[in-house]
């Protein structure tokens, strides 16, 4: 026997580039028809999305742990609740396929889907994001491709399908919602380069939102967060201690909303700490500090291992030992970029950093937000609003939350900025939008403008549908009808048929 | 200067005259006396460009051949890999490639058993009447009035006269025509008890796409069944994908003894062709395995690419292509027919394939130069010529579609020009 080589024989081309290109076409098909339809009709398709991924949001959230390893099922399920239902809750009711007439401005605006959506998606919040994108390019018209993180694309595979099942049995077309089942970074480096692309919405990793807006394509991408924390002497510490470890602990800091570093007022500092291990944060001594320093940053960055990970497990793989806690609290003395724990830790780590004032507590969040999480959110526990508006005008943040746990507050499940999984940051953030993703970022608007000047009318628009103009008139000639034979039964009766068709045309128009 | 390094033409007259006096002149005459002055040269996905550089898109796809439009990138990065190992092969030997694209084509065809691979559509019907011939120990074929299913010694005899005649090839004894549509035609002629197949394409293609009914096709298969008939389905028109589905007779729910695919099965860069048969009719094989021989035929190399090309036809996203192919032009000619219904007299759809009716004996000949004009190229159907064949690609996009209905649209006025006026002369 000759020694096998386990090289194939004979090569085949790459066929990813290929079906991307070929799923891009099909989008094409799908939003040219879906384009057209009605308010009615994809407020069924949307409800039927909604319905079908709520349906699915335990089995989801259960899935999405085993296979990134990351988070809390059960808060996983409130995410993708969230993210479908209500979603469809929060945006059902508002148009965006209807035109809107403005008699005072004498305007029209009539909504323009962006076309065709190349969404990314995150390890981190998979199926919850899948949902929240894939519902509000629906809504808006739009077709999507999903590019899941490669860490999560079995379960964001099958939700999608969930989905685009949905919405077909509902009536969308065939090819509005698909999936990159593969994805590679050669692979949506041809998605988010291609012409066919018309918006790109990118959540993830600061590589993927650069990638996105140098890919000459319109993109929404969106930086990461590191939240800072201020914790005044005029709030509820106690109140104050629930939210924080609520949200700090919520599917374990997985949302780029999570709190990084509490920046507590000396005088409230001790008795806050009293609270927060009240509410199940575990303090950590200096040398579990040190170790947790040690197991969190490597040369490389952050380590994923640790991401979402429970606070328990982090903390017996740093070597101390955490039972029960939901979050672990490490006090520093450092608050600088230097000192690695302040940065953004997707994990139920939170620092912890003692402010003499209120104008040392802004100092320290600037400080806290000068190496990333710029555009994104802070946080102040206070009851104060001249502390409050101050702070919010001193942090390169744009929310600024108050008196609320920061992971649902600033992704807007808890206040009303709009219940968001992609947060804008912003210019300063490194991003074309400032606020919460929703459907008014995946469609522009025409305008219909008439003449200011009041010798000019506005028209009447109300009760005008898209396209209520009278089907073009049949152009009628007197041609004579061919003699050749038919070739088939019925012919006869047809050209019969057409004559007379003909004949009562003629005496319309000529009516 | 037309310079290809290997030949060049001082221009395209002289092309013109050499190709008339070493090639074809009959078609040379033809076209250019029909006003189509094509040189196919460059051509690109669903574009043909002239040899002069002038751009046409391309609906007449060679009746499927280019299914995928031209060279398309894949197909062809597929047979240049391909090339790197192997070449037309050895018919004598079992063979890797030849092996593994006939159990990918049988998985495409549930109830067939063998693939007798050849080169040409024509030869592989020439495999489908001798299988049957085998299985029956019959020797009379039964075909329609204008089927069509090649030029080659039986394909030929089964035609029109037109292509028989001139050859001497026309076998009156052995090869009976009866009409399409007529159950009560072929039930006489299958009762004689002579007949080893009945073969029809499952949408007769140069016979204009005349659509069969559900009812019609079944009762062929059935009388093909009482009176012990091997039933031959022609797919090389209506197979991979055109209908919808993979192949035309899973699309009308009928079982074929024999069906034949060629045309399209060769990405339109390396001939190959297909007769996919039950053990009853490839039975032959058994008794004596190199009975028929092609050495081109099931080339290793068209292998490969037939391969790519199920493979491709059964994306997901293709699939859903085609559809939508399909319903834009299903409603986009709809809407134009209705407006010009003293001219475009109907519609006969079955997924990408179409047949436009003209309301003139030559009404497609007409159309297809005006459509020409337009930068259209979609040729009339050869034994119909009131029905012009037009044949979407499976893969055409959105936009291209609607850029041929709009030069679609265009031409209308002007086919409605010529048409008065061939009418008056």
């Amino acid at each position: 026997m000759p020694e096998q080589n386990s090289a194939p024989r004979m090569l085949t081309p790459d066929v990813a580039a290929a079906r991307a290109g070929q799923m891009l076409n099909t989008a094409r098909w799908a939003v040219d028809r879906f384009s057209k339809t009605d308010a009615q009709i994809v407020k069924a398709i949307v409800k039927a999305m909604a319905d079908a991924a709520f349906a699915k949001a335990g089995e989801y959230a259960e899935r999405a742990v085993r296979e990134t390893g990351y988070g809390r099922v059960e808060h996983k399920i409130i995410k993708n609740q969230g993210c479908s239902r209500g979603i469809y809750d929060k945006y059902a009711d508002l148009d965006f396929v209807t035109p809107r007439i403005d008699h005072a401005k004498k305007t029209v605006e009539l909504a323009r889907p962006a076309g065709v959506v190349f969404a990314l998606t995150p390890v981190t919040n998979p199926v919850a994001t899948v949902y929240f994108k894939t519902i509000l390019a629906i809504l808006t018209r739009n077709a999507i491709i999903v590019s899941p993180h490669p860490g999560a694309k079995k379960v964001c595979a099958d939700a999608v399908r969930t989905l685009s099942v949905a919405a077909q049995a509902a009536g969308a077309p065939p090819g509005l919602i698909q999936i990159v089942e593969e994805p590679t970074i050669p692979l949506i480096d041809h998605f988010m380069k291609s012409d066919e692309v018309d918006l790109i919405v990118a959540t993830g990793g600061p590589a993927v939102v650069k990638a996105a807006y140098r890919s000459g394509n319109p993109a929404i991408g969106v930086g990461s967060g590191n939240a800072p924390v201020l914790v005044d002497d005029t709030c509820d510490l106690r109140k104050t201690a629930q939210y924080i470890v609520g949200s700090k602990g919520f599917d374990n800091s997985v949302l780029c909303t999570n709190e990084s570093t509490i920046l507590a007022f000396e005088s409230v500092a001790d008795r806050l700490l009293q609270q927060l291990k009240q509410a199940k944060a575990h303090i950590c001594k200096p040398d579990e500090v040190k170790a947790l320093r040690k197991l969190l940053f490597t040369e490389k960055g952050f380590n994923v291992e640790m991401i979402g990970k429970d606070a328990s497990v982090i903390a017996e793989a740093a070597g101390f030992r955490a039972q029960n806690a939901e979050i672990l609290v490490a006090p520093v003395d450092l608050i600088q970029p230097e000192e690695p724990l302040v940065r953004e830790k997707l994990c139920p780590v939170l620092a912890f950093g003692r402010v003499a004032d209120f104008h040392q507590g802004l100092a320290a969040a600037r400080s806290v937000m000068r190496k990333s999480g710029k555009g994104h959110s802070a946080v102040i526990h206070s009851t104060d609003e001249r502390r409050i508006l101050a702070y919010a005008n001193a942090v390169p943040a744009l929310r600024i939350v108050v008196n609320v746990g920061c992971s649902l507050g600033a992704s807007g499940f808890e206040t009303n900025l709009g219940p968001s999984m992609t947060i804008g940051t912003g210019f300063a953030g490194g991003s074309s939008v400032g606020e919460n993703l929703k459907p008014d970022n995946f469609i522009n608007l025409a305008r219909i403008a008439y003449n200011s000047s009041a010798s000019e009318p506005f028209g009447v628009f109300e009760g005008l549908e898209r396209d209520t103009l009278p089907p073009p008139t049949p152009s009628i000639h007197t041609f004579p009808v061919s003699t050749v034979s038919a070739p088939e039964d019925g012919q006869d009766v047809r050209a019969e048929l057409r004559k007379l068709i003909q004949e009562e045309l003629k005496a319309i128009l000529v009516a | 200067m037309f310079d290809y390094s290997a030949f060049s033409f001082e221009d395209k007259e002289q092309l013109y005259a050499k190709a008339r006096a070493f090639w074809n002149p009959g078609k040379v005459d033809f076209w250019r006396g029909e006003g189509i002055d094509l040189v196919i040269d460059k051509r690109q996905g669903y574009y043909l460009y002239d040899i002069e550089g002038r751009r046409l898109i391309d609906l007449h796809i060679n009746g499927g051949t280019f299914n995928f439009g031209h060279r398309h990138p894949e197909l062809v990065e597929t047979l240049k890999l391909a090339l790197d190992h192997f070449d037309i092969g050895n018919h004598w030997f079992p063979s890797a490639a030849r092996t593994a694209f006939a159990e990918e084509f049988l998985k495409t065809a549930p109830g067939m058993d063998f693939c007798v691979f050849g080169a040409g559509g024509a030869e592989a019907v020439e495999l489908a009447i001798k299988s049957a011939r085998y299985a029956t120990k019959r020797r009379r074929i039964v075909s329609i009035i204008k089927g069509y299913h090649g030029h080659s010694g039986l394909s030929v005899a089964t035609g029109d006269a037109r292509f028989s005649k001139i050859f001497l090839a026309d076998r009156p004894e052995e090869f009976t025509q009866v009409p399409f549509r007529d159950l009560g035609a072929l039930e006489a002629e299958l009762k004689k008890g002579d007949v080893a197949a009945f073969i029809l394409e499952t949408i007769p293609a140069t016979y204009g796409f005349p659509m069969p009914s559900v009812e019609y096709l079944r009762g062929c298969v059935d009388l093909c069944r009482k009176y012990d008939v091997m039933y031959i389905a022609d797919e090389v028109q209506t197979g991979l994908m055109r209908t919808g589905h993979m192949w035309g007779w899973q699309a009308y729910g009928i079982q074929p003894d024999i069906f034949v695919s060629a045309k399209g099965i060769s990405g339109g860069i390396y001939p190959i062709s297909v007769a996919c048969m039950t053990e009853r009719c490839a039975a032959w094989q058994r008794e004596d395995g190199a009975a028929h021989i092609t050495t081109a035929g099931g080339s290793e190399l068209g292998c490969v690419v037939g391969l790519k090309v199920l493979e491709m036809l059964q994306r997901p996203e293709v699939v859903v292509n085609v559809h939508a192919v399909a319903q834009f032009f299903a409603e986009g000619l709809a809407e134009i027919q209705s407006r010009n219904s003293d001219i475009f007299g109907g519609i006969r759809q079955k997924g990408v394939i179409l047949g436009l009716e003209f309301e003139h004996p030559e009404g497609a000949v007409y159309a297809s130069r005006a459509l020409y004009e337009n930068g259209i190229w979609a040729i009339f159907s050869s034994l119909d010529k009131r029905v012009l064949q037009f044949k979407p690609g499976v893969l055409l996009d959105a936009p291209l579609c609607q850029e041929i209905l709009d030069r679609f649209n265009a031409a209308m006025p002007l086919l409605r020009q010529r048409l008065a006026k061939a009418s008056r002369n």
